[in-house]
């Protein structure tokens, strides 16, 4: 035991913290521009799900997977235009009514299409090959879940700091009423931000249902409510912030399960959230924003 | 304010006169109109429950998820108190029961059952009420999000706590717990056999949300609808933000947990499955259709979404074939969809939901018939889009935002609307 | 579009309304349906977790039904009708279900599959004086205190107790147990299996607990794995044990994987495929035992009533024929012959009859004790080879 047992242990946490970190940073991306906390997000990574499991079916996997991560944009921008933007100049409260109502919608659609049975996700060539390092046994996709995130978040670092179009969502993130003034068209804005946080809970998706492998109509809800947590605990709006968040949530979640307090798991990732509220509530690596009259 | 029409007190007595013989009258005849007995019950306990929430959501414009952690609370506490002693061993089969709670229990027996039943479900409001109280104080300063994941999240640990395999002995963790004494209980009523079933949940309900109606006319209640309106101009006019929000969140979670313990003794036996994430959306479901902001509509809205959704739309989910001919989309599940997208609707397009934040009154519910019969295209106008054309408010000719409280006597009345059409 | 909107709002839930009204009459002032009718309702979930096999449940109910629709009470002949309702594995739907089918005056109620629902629907039962007879519901806290429940099938404690004398038997003296936080069946099997593997003398090295709903299980089962057991005892719902059992050979576990009769699903071969292999687990009922002639004429006629419609045969899974459908076969029979021996369709008449009802059912006989369960005292064990359930031998106790 001893080492073997740690490492595996350690394995299983980063795995996770990784594919918590993928959507973590959908969620913080959405607050940041819109100040909405997007309760469907967790249910588009859930609805992904089921489109592999469907589109594994029937063509070649390489095409499985395009068609799984533009299924999933094309779900997430539908749900900004159809849920979110007729509602963009109204009271606060009922456009977060209108996210918990559209996951609430998501979550009844696939129990209706898909029944509450499990189903069981297809398992991808290559991502679920046992590896045995020593003692230590597990899939492939486990070791390259967090290889892939940090991948695809120095990307998006990239595109955020480097491009024109990322510089006009910073801006509209900082200051919404002055971007909009400068010339920002904020509708094109909005869309990227839910296609690139959509196209990130497609591959978080793509990465943890292979770990785990199987779907419910469920699977998302609470998984959606920790990485909000990871969200927040990174300070909300900042991308690193939130992949810093879902690695630490992951790794903790793991240690929790593995010293036997599973039942306490899902309660510490909360009681960090309260902690973090009352100490420290802009997050590690949030900035303060105060409200204007 | 208008001058109350005297005609319309009267109304009112008849109409709660109505309610209660046919109360009385369901109550006789139970075993023929069960479903619509159960369903009633289970209607009078969301409706206080949308209430408590009204109350935190319509009227003082904070957002709280925690509904069925408050609940859980609630019902633990009252099943835990109100199981018979000597049901205990046989309840906790498996770890059996903690030594303390044993010894409070037979301390308490000496209670007739009824004063133990209240004493139980205002112990589950008290604890309930505490831990929003410490969820307050870091939260509520911030912004209102915060405080919707922070109970969504607190609803997710109550959940978890009681199911732990490490307090066995005191929730009896995963295996629930039975023998809960119900609404017709013995000594719960005054006469033999179950008589009660409606009356006690319904002088528990009425009890209950009357409770809150006082709170909301009274100026507290003024100044949770300042904090609605704007937090800062209501902080300029001398309101603690603070100290309001606080008590409007203790008291939401107050009542909701009595709300759990009426769940409980209408579920006879509770488990922590039973309080998941869902009934804490079905709930946001009732009150949004009833309308933000209005107690008759969050009443209403509990009637209308249990009969729906428990009742008369269960064909939903049932496969219909007419002739050979298989009626597409019924099957298992459809009803939720229906639901979900009736939600949906009333977000998007028709914000207001039954009665907007206006409540029920006599001359409103007059008002409307007068106007649908002699000026409709007027009322059309009127009424633009957003307003119910179910329940017309009173005073709209005058000004229409900031709403002025009516005057109490619309809450009873809501109810026997519903139970008189339910019969 | 806004005023139409909320014009076919109004409309939905003024219906609504109206529906109740019209709904309620109907229900309430429906007479018993003529006097030579007798309807017993069957309380199973068709949905949700449990739905698969509260399915196959229901099938062996409408095959029994099939065969006996008729009672002769007094010399006159009784129709009898079923009435099904769906409990959805749920217990607030339970609940609200249970007294449906008491508004609809059943004389006698048949369900339902999981303990669970059973036990959340027994005081409504019992309140109404209706009696209950489980099929599948394994749990001691069904029948317990409720002079209303019955069940012909054999209890947990005692299934534990059969799957902690079979590993013990084979060698395996270190156990895992493996148990879902908040479902009663899982939790109370886990530990009965617990303390009777424990006073055989073997040794439980590790206890783990999931929550519902997780699909997640790597970081408990390298806590087994570090344990190092012979083998792993998890009682679990067909949803989640092709999970437990693939990701348990992921990280290189190799004992044997043990568990109730909820595992005797072919969705979970299906499923897990090769992992699957050598994962054992007891039940009420084989249909390759010869030994009783009731239980060939059964299945016989049993496979003739699957292959005849196809939906049903596709949610068996084929034509083996399930423990459940034998339970819910024989409880049917039950009521039947208890109504028989009656003479009335009253149901507390029937609950007296049940008391002392001695029958020869297919999945043996069945007579039940003081609390209302069918005195039991043998398991079957099954193993699952080449993607099939195979028999492994009958285990007895005292």
């Amino acid at each position: 035991m001893g080492s073997t047992y740690l490492l595996q242990q350690l394995l299983t946490g980063i795995s996770l913290g990784g594919a918590y970190a993928l959507i973590a940073v959908g969620y913080s991306m959405v607050y940041g521009i819109l100040m909405l906390i997007n309760f469907a997000h967790a249910d588009i990574f859930m609805m992904a799900g089921y489109f592999m499991i469907f589109s594994f079916a029937a063509m070649p996997w390489p095409v499985a997977i395009v068609v799984v991560i533009l299924g999933t944009i094309l779900l997430g921008v539908t749900i900004e235009k159809v849920a979110y933007k007729p509602l963009r100049s109204a009271p606060r409260m009922s456009i977060m009514i209108s996210a918990i109502g559209m996951s609430y919608l998501l979550q009844n659609l696939a129990t209706y299409l898909f029944s509450a049975l499990p189903q069981a996700y297809p398992a991808i060539p290559g991502l679920k090959k046992l590896i045995k390092l020593g003692d230590l046994n597990s899939s492939m996709v486990t070791f390259v879940t967090p290889i892939i995130t940090i991948i695809l978040v120095v990307l998006l670092m990239m595109l955020l700091k480097r491009t024109k179009i990322g510089m006009a969502m910073r801006a509209v993130s900082k200051d919404y009423d002055t971007a909009k003034l400068m010339g920002i068209k904020i509708n094109q804005i909005i869309s990227l931000t839910f296609v690139i946080g959509s196209a990130l809970a497609a591959i978080g998706s793509i990465l943890y249902f292979t770990d785990r492998m199987s779907v419910t109509p469920f699977s998302g809800t609470l998984l959606g409510l920790k990485c909000f947590v990871a969200a927040v605990l990174g300070g909300i709006g900042s991308v690193p912030g939130a992949v810093i968040g879902g690695f630490i949530i992951g790794i903790t979640e793991t240690t929790l399960i593995a010293m036997g307090y599973s039942t306490f798991s899902s309660a510490f990732t909360f009681l960090i959230l309260i902690i973090i509220l009352m100490v420290r509530p802009t997050g590690l690596l949030g900035e303060t924003l105060t409200e204007k009259v | 304010m208008r001058v109350k029409n005297p005609k319309h007190t009267w109304y009112s007595i008849l109409l709660a006169l109505v309610i209660l013989a046919a109360t009385i009258y369901l109550e006789f005849n139970r075993s023929k109109y069960g479903m619509a007995v159960s369903v009633i019950q289970k209607s009078l306990i969301f409706a206080v429950v949308a209430v408590a929430m009204n109350l935190l959501n319509g009227f003082t414009g904070l957002f709280s998820l925690g509904q069925a952690g408050f609940m859980a609370i609630g019902a633990y506490a009252t099943a835990m108190l109100t199981i018979p002693v000597e049901r205990m061993e046989a309840v906790y089969y498996m770890s059996g029961v903690v030594p303390w709670l044993m010894s409070l229990k037979r301390a308490l027996s000496v209670l007739p059952e009824p004063v133990l039943i209240i004493i139980a479900m205002l112990i589950g409001g008290m604890i309930a009420g505490l831990f929003a109280f410490l969820i307050g104080i870091p939260v509520l300063r911030l912004k209102s999000d915060y405080l919707a994941i922070a109970t969504l999240g607190f609803a997710e640990i109550v959940r978890g706590i009681i199911s732990a395999p490490q307090l066995d002995q005191f929730t009896n963790g995963s295996y629930g717990l039975k023998n809960i004494p119900g609404f017709g209980s013995n000594s719960l009523s005054f006469m033999p056999d179950g008589f009660g079933v409606l009356l006690v949940p319904l002088f528990a309900s009425t009890i209950l949300i009357g409770f809150i109606v006082l709170v909301i006319n009274s100026s507290y209640g003024r100044a949770f609808k300042a904090i609605r309106e704007d937090e800062i101009a209501a902080e300029a006019m001398g309101i603690n933000l603070l100290k309001h929000k606080q008590m409007s969140f203790v008291l939401s979670s107050f009542v909701t947990a009595i709300a759990g313990g009426m769940l409980a003794m209408f579920m006879r036996s509770i488990e922590p499955r039973a309080f998941s994430t869902i009934i804490t959306y079905d709930i946001l479901l009732i009150v949004v259709i009833g309308g933000l902001g209005s107690i008759t509509g969050s009443v209403l809205g509990a009637f209308v979404v249990t009969f729906a959704k428990d009742w008369f739309l269960r064909f939903f989910d049932v496969p219909l074939i007419i002739g050979g001919f298989q009626v597409p989309f019924l099957r298992i599940g459809f009803r939720m969809v229906i639901f979900s997208i009736l939600l949906m609707v009333v977000v998007l397009f028709y914000r207001r939901g039954l009665m907007g934040n206006s409540e029920f009154t006599w001359h409103g519910f007059f008002n409307l018939f007068r106007r649908r019969l002699k000026r409709p295209e007027v009322m059309a106008e009127t009424s633009g889009g957003s307003m119910s054309p179910i329940i017309i408010a009173p005073g709209r000719d005058q000004a229409p935002a900031p709403l002025i409280p009516d005057p109490p006597g619309g809450e009873p009345e809501e109810e026997a609307d519903e139970e008189a059409a339910d019969e | 579009m806004k005023k139409l909107l909320s014009l076919i709002l109004t409309v939905v839930l003024v219906f609504s309304l109206v529906a109740c009204t019209s709904d309620s009459s109907t229900d309430g002032d429906q007479p018993a349906s003529g006097d030579n009718v007798i309807k017993i309702g069957v309380f199973e979930p068709v949905t949700g977790e449990n739905g698969g096999g509260g399915f196959q449940e229901v099938l062996g109910i409408r095959y029994a039904h099939q065969l006996t629709n008729t009672v002769e009470i007094g010399g006159e002949e009784y129709t009898i009708e079923l009435v099904e309702v769906d409990n959805k594995s749920d217990r607030t739907e339970a609940v609200t279900v249970a007294s449906n089918l008491v508004a609809q005056n059943v004389s006698a109620i048949i369900g339902s599959y999981g303990s669970g629902v059973s036990i959340a629907a027994g005081p409504t039962y019992e309140e109404a004086q209706i009696p209950a007879v489980a099929p599948s519901a394994t749990n001691p806290q069904v029948t317990l205190g409720n002079e209303y429940y019955f069940r012909v099938c054999f209890l947990d404690p005692f299934q534990g107790e059969v799957m902690a004398n079979y590993a013990f038997q084979d060698g395996l003296t270190k156990a895992a147990v493996i148990t879902q936080l908040g479902d009663d069946y899982s939790s109370g099997l886990g530990n009965f299996f617990l303390k009777a593997f424990e006073e055989l003398g073997g040794e439980i090295v590790s206890e783990q607990q999931f929550q519902t709903g997780d699909t997640d299980f790597k970081a408990i089962l390298a806590n087994v794995k570090n344990a190092e057991p012979d083998v792993i005892f998890a009682p679990s719902s067909v949803a989640t044990a092709p999970l437990l059992i693939k990701q348990a050979r992921e990280l290189g576990i190799e004992a044997k994987i043990m568990a109730g009769d909820t595992w005797e699903n072919q969705a979970i071969i299906d499923n897990a495929g090769a992992d699957a292999e050598g994962v054992a687990l007891s039940t009420f009922f084989d249909e390759n035992d010869t030994s009783s002639p009731l239980a060939g004429e059964f299945v016989t006629g049993f496979k003739e009533f699957l292959n005849g419609n196809d939906e049903y045969l596709n949610k068996n899974g084929g034509d083996g024929v399930a423990a459940v459908s034998a339970l819910g076969f024989d409880a049917y029979n039950v009521v039947v012959e208890a109504i028989k021996v009656a003479q009335s369709s009253d149901s507390v008449a029937i609950k007296d009859a049940l008391k002392g009802l001695s029958l020869d059912g297919v999945t043996g006989s069945i007579s039940f004790d003081e609390n209302g369960d069918a005195k039991k005292d043998m398991a079957y064990i099954k193993i699952i080879q080449d993607g099939k359930f195979m028999f492994d031998k009958t285990v007895k106790t005292q």
